[in-house]
């Protein structure tokens, strides 16, 4: 494999894992707070059609990817009602805006269909950096949506195990009365991070449909939102392994892209299966390595229940 | 005591829906007093407390913290106002350390934590009150009494000045009881005030400066310790006279050997042992107490003679049948009968109506069904049987079981274990949360059920209830029997000393 | 006198009927908004889907048609649903199971009718209850759960499709479209004269009114319902949870399987990509709404279809199709959060002398 190939195909895999970055760490920080959220696909879809929608008649792509934020996070405010205030079954109602987030996304984006919009994320070698040998092109020779994702990462890391909000994000998920008993919000600090999950859902819609492709089409996600929840789950709810995971998915993605442009005589369709069965395998080796899900928030998916003041 | 009460409530009143659960009631908390709120459970000792703690808002009354009014609309307010609470269930996060623990509650602002100077003053004032506990340690690692030591020093930590511990002693052996009564002590002389909430007359009477009897949500009498006698306290707690034990027990004649447990070992839920060595013998028509403080592996027998969990070794023989590590199914059809500490939780099913759940164990059975139907009706007249024999009081067995009160779930429960005619039955706290009426009604079925000549393991924390039930007592610790005595030869003091763990009369714990 | 609103832990009428009838009324106006806001008429927009759905006869026989597919998964979704088994793979079920039925007139094209049509239903169920029970395996064996599982073996089922269609199973004399040869009278399901809808109604009425039976009488409804309600109960009670997930994913699998079956032998004639708008997702839906009641998911499932093909004449108006997804997913999460109202209940308080007031 020839060094061009191999950081090629090694580059791809970040820009393709990215979109699945933002929505795996947007959903981490949802089940940390104790909150399921299985809308996330529905919430990307939705940040990819308002996020074109907006890029495309204003120009601008950044003021795409901040529509992109907004309405991802109104789609988590209706789950976090449903979920925190009603205490409705998280599950189906998770599953509800998932679907009706890819309607209400076709619906919006139809108009669109086809458009190419004129300013997209270029690539932006950073300085220095970029010349270390295979991994500099590979790392640092991203857009600049990549390189914000490299910072939540790195935020989302120092949050959860360094701050005192951090450490009240961690206990919200195992053990919500606790913090009810020293006076803590525990509704509002739930609301606050389902909102957040469901911004950085939108937000990784809005790369697919700004930057990666850069289009819009019905269902572009392919099922990426899903992948995402699954990912999670296997990096055991933290961000660094988030990080790698995602970009394995991505590997997996660019591999097929690259197979095809070569040639190998695999059908399209074969390799297209790739990532969904890996995310079955790579579940099955970690829940039989962990023995049982020993690892996630004790209270996910339980919803508090306090009884009238 | 002189002066201004810390705490004043006056004429608290509140109700929810269906119930009055405090009714004109006063309180005054001292500094330097250790206060104990005593009564029956229902009687509104904790909802008292939870509108003290800021948890509920009182339907009427005034609180007043050091002479000026208070309105606490969240527990915050509460513990700003120096007002901290351990509850029966511990509100720690087991997956944290205790350091951590401590930091969630902490009154900073800051943005980072500084683990250094939290564990700093941990060990300071785990030194000053004489309750240690490493800083370092994650909760999941420790006992049940360092857990509650945590969750004193948490408050101790946040500069409370009314402590208040519901309770506290449920979970601890007579030796961390005398313990924490030490320490509560030199709490209560270092100026806070100490509310002490409990129904054991014993410990209420060795402790408190003073005592306030609730009784069905009303204040029944308040007293120094000084003005009051034993029985005079639970005649107030009551509203009765006490009745005289149970004469209940005649005399019978023990039969077989129904059950052989030999040295069985079992992991529990953390993965530690939670049986080890176990062993012990049960007759037909013979009811084995065990005493024992709750989280010794009681719960852990318990499920692996239902077939809910695998021994690690060792056998349990049954009339002679080797039957370690069978399924539940093949328990329950041998007649070995387990009626859970978690009624709503494992022994029934809360959304299913009584006839379902009448025929839980036994739905497979020619009794119930009929190749692949159920046979409602015989659920239904099975149901009814049981409703009357056994005393039952419910809206209508077709309703949801979770709309039933404790004391009737409890009753239900037992009357279909049963009238399943069991050969061994295992019951596990059968009265805990029950009120008195209740309590005699469930003793009077266990004993019906010992004529019937079925073999009883009675696993309970109250010693009394022991000493009054079983014919043999054996005291479990860590997961194995360490003593064993006829029920003629029941020494309290013997029997105390092994709950604790300690085996020889130098006082050497285990 | 007051009316009070208080906690109630019985189901109750409202929380049967008047809670999904709202859900349905409360969903139509949330979508109205948007259409508003979206500049269309929301009158004539659902006017048009009804006055398509159900104004013509065809339109009438188009809704039968959909209705069919949307209640026969609804009832394999119900039957994993009760058991508190989120099967997600309907659609996936659903392909494996048109699948594995257009295999049997794809390889023995000459097959008298009598037994074509046995054959088809046979390998459709036997598809779908393994693609589910796979999924099955996969949780009792690693306790992988099976939200994700099945969902990504959706997307395994429509590419393996995709893969079979533009390859081995492609029609040679097709004209290079991706789909397989038309099959032969013997294997497609009868049809009521001239219409469209076609026999997989009475697999619809028969389904129902047998699950509706099993669930309400049988031994293992009564199994899936306590360890749906508490499974910690069931293990007590010495019911085989293992078991039961392995054969409830099988059964669930093999309806939807079996819709699968029909709609390829009752309405298309061949299998080619997109066999499925999405009625896997949708009927998880109709499920949900319907309680899980087998009955009233064949209702349901109507009202869907109604949505469906009245959304499929909007496009003439020059909206997408996904406007019925859309109102779809509405539906459900005023469902999920109308939920909340089935724990009250209301009385009527009359007032005490000198009560205080609240």
């Amino acid at each position: 494999m020839t060094e061009t190939l191999l950081i090629s195909i090694l580059a791809a895999s970040i820009t393709a894992g990215t979109p699945i970055l933002f929505a795996a760490l947007g959903e981490l920080i949802t089940e940390r707070a104790g909150i399921t959220n299985l809308g996330v696909d529905g919430m990307m879809l939705i940040g990819a059609a308002t996020g074109f929608m907006a890029s495309v008649t204003f120009h601008n792509p950044w003021l795409g990817v901040c529509v992109a934020l907004v309405a991802g996070a109104l789609m988590a405010l209706i789950h976090a009602y449903l979920t925190i205030t009603l205490r409705a079954n998280q599950v189906v109602s998770g599953l509800a805006l998932a679907l009706f987030g890819s309607g209400l996304s076709s619906y919006l984006g139809k108009a669109y269909v086809g458009m190419r919009p004129e300013q997209t994320f270029e690539k932006l070698s950073i300085p220095f950096l970029s010349k270390i040998p295979i991994l500099g092109p590979v790392l640092f020779k991203q857009d600049a949506l990549v390189y914000l994702s490299y910072a939540l990462v790195f935020l989302a890391a120092f949050y959860l195990y360094k701050t005192r909000a951090g450490l009240f994000l961690r206990a919200l998920g195992e053990n919500p009365s606790a913090l009810d008993a020293v006076g803590v919000n525990v509704f509002g600090l739930r609301y606050i991070y389902v909102i957040i999950g469901g911004a950085l859902a939108g937000l990784g819609g809005a790369y697919l449909s700004l930057a990666y492709a850069p289009c819009w089409l019905e269902n572009m996600t392919a099922g990426r939102g899903w992948i995402a929840v699954a990912l999670v789950i296997f990096a055991l709810w933290d961000p660094w392994r988030a990080l790698v995971g995602s970009y394995l998915f991505g590997g997996i993605d660019a591999l097929g892209f690259h197979l095809q442009v070569l040639g190998v005589p695999v059908s399209i369709f074969l390799l297209n299966m790739l990532p969904y069965i890996f995310t079955i395998l790579v579940l099955i080796l970690v829940l039989i390595k962990r023995g049982g899900r020993l690892a996630a928030p004790q209270s996910l998916g339980i919803p508090y229940d306090r009884e009238e003041r | 005591m002189a002066g201004l009460p810390l705490i004043s409530m006056r004429n608290i009143v509140k109700r929810f829906p269906g119930v009055t659960a405090n009714d004109q009631i006063n309180l005054d908390l001292y500094s330097g007093q250790i206060h104990a709120l005593l009564g029956e459970n229902g009687s509104g000792k904790t909802t008292l407390m939870s509108i003290l703690t800021g948890l509920y808002r009182p339907t009427e009354g005034v609180i007043s913290v050091e002479g000026k009014e208070k309105k606490f609309t969240s527990p915050r307010d509460a513990i700003d106002s120096g007002i901290g609470m351990v509850h029966q269930h511990f509100k720690l996060i087991e997956s944290f350390t205790v350091a951590e623990n401590i930091a969630l509650s902490q009154a900073s602002t800051s943005f980072l934590i500084s683990q250094e100077t939290v564990i700093e003053d941990i060990n300071k004032l785990g030194e000053k009150y004489g309750m240690s506990v490493n800083p370092r340690s994650y909760v999941w690692q420790l006992s049940v009494g360092e857990k509650q030591r945590v969750e004193i020093l948490r408050m101790l930590y946040r500069n409370s000045k009314v402590l208040i511990l519901d309770e506290p002693t449920a979970v601890l052996t007579p030796q961390e009881t005398r313990e924490l009564f030490l320490n509560l002590r030199k709490m209560a002389d270092d100026g806070c005030a100490v509310v002490f909430i409990s129904h054991k007359l014993n410990e209420v009477l060795e402790l408190a400066d003073k005592i306030t009897v609730l009784r069905g949500g009303k204040v029944a009498g308040c007293f120094d310790r000084s003005d009051t006698n034993r029985y005079g306290l639970i005649e107030m707690m009551i509203g009765r006279e006490i009745k005289v034990a149970y004469s209940s027990k005649k005399e019978q004649t023990i039969g077989e050997t129904v059950l052989e447990i030999n040295n069985i070992s079992a992991l529990n839920d953390v993965g530690t042992l939670g049986l080890s060595g176990m062993s012990l013998k049960v007759k037909a028509g013979e009811i084995y107490g065990i005493a024992g403080v709750s989280g010794n592996g009681q719960r852990e027998l318990a499920e692996t003679l239902a077939g809910l969990r695998p021994t690690t070794c060792g056998n349990i023989k049954f009339y002679g049948e080797d039957i370690t590590d069978m399924s539940p199914k093949d328990m329950i059809e041998r007649g070995i009968s387990y009626v859970p500490e978690d009624r709503l939780g494992m022994g029934l099913v809360p959304n299913l109506n009584a006839c379902e759940n009448v025929m839980l164990k036994e739905y497979d059975k020619p009794k119930y069904s009929e190749g692949w139907r159920i046979k409602e009706n015989a659920a239904i007249k099975a149901t009814k049987a049981i409703v009357e024999k056994f005393d039952v009081r419910l809206g209508s067995i077709f309703q949801p079981v979770k709309m039933m009160s404790g004391g009737n779930l409890q009753k239900l429960l037992l009357g279909r274990e049963i009238a399943s005619k069991p050969k061994l039955m295992i019951v596990l706290y059968p009265v805990r949360g029950l009120d008195i009426g209740a309590i005699e009604s469930v003793h009077k079925l266990i004993l019906q059920l010992k004529e019937a000549n079925t073999a009883i393991i009675l696993v309970s924390e109250e010693l009394e209830e022991i000493a009054e039930l079983a014919d043999r007592v054996g005291v479990i610790f860590s997961g194995k029997i360490l003593g064993e005595f006829p029920i003629g030869d029941l020494d309290i003091e013997r029997v105390g000393s092994l709950m604790a763990g300690v085996v020889e009369d130098k006082g050497e714990p285990i | 006198m007051r009316i009070k609103i208080q906690k109630s832990l019985a189901p109750n009428l409202v929380s049967q009927i008047l809670v999904p009838i709202f859900a349905v009324l409360a969903s139509l106006l949330f979508c109205a908004v948007f259409f508003a806001l979206t500049g269309r008429d929301p009158l004539e927009v659902y006017y048009a889907m009804f006055a398509g759905a159900l104004g013509s006869e065809y339109g009438i026989s188009e809704t039968f048609v959909k209705m069919i597919p949307l209640a026969l998964c609804g009832l394999g979704i119900a039957v994993a649903f009760r058991m508190h088994l989120w099967n997600i793979g309907a659609e996936g079920q659903f392909y494996m199971g048109a699948c594995a039925a257009t295999w049997v007139p794809l390889s023995f094209p000459d097959w008298p009718f009598a037994l074509m049509i046995p054959a088809m239903i046979i390998m459709g169920a036997l598809a779908g209850g393994l693609w589910g029970l796979l999924a099955g395996w996969f949780k009792t064996k690693w306790q992988v759960d099976e939200i994700i599982s099945t969902l990504m073996m959706n997307y395994i089922g429509i590419l393996w499709v995709d893969f079979l269609v533009y390859g081995a199973w492609r029609d040679p004399g097709g004209k290079n479209f991706p789909l397989t040869a038309a099959f032969p009278s013997a294997a497609m399901l009868p049809t009521f004269g001239s219409l469209r809808v076609h026999y997989g109604i009475f697999f619809v009425l028969i389904f129902a009114t047998v699950f509706w039976i099993i669930f309400k009488k049988s031994k293992w409804g009564y199994e899936t319902l306590v360890i749906g309600s508490n499974p910690v109960a069931a293990r007590y009670a010495g019911i085989n949870i293992k078991r039961n997930i392995l054969l409830t994913m099988f059964i669930s699998g093999a309806l939807c399987g079996i819709a699968g079956m029909v709609e390829v032998s009752g309405v298309v004639g061949k299998l080619q990509p997109g066999i499925s708008p999405g009625y896997g997702y949708t009927a998880i839906i109709v499920a949900w709404l319907a309680r899980l009641h087998p009955i009233a998911i064949m209702g349901v499932a109507f009202l869907f279809a109604i949505i469906h093909v009245g959304g499929f004449m909007l496009q003439t108006m020059g909206m997408p199709s996904a406007t019925a997804t859309m109102l779809q997913g509405a539906m459900l999460f005023f469902v999920v959060g109308a939920d909340l109202l089935t724990k009250y209940e209301i009385k009527f308080v009359g007032r005490k002398v000198g009560e205080k007031n609240d």
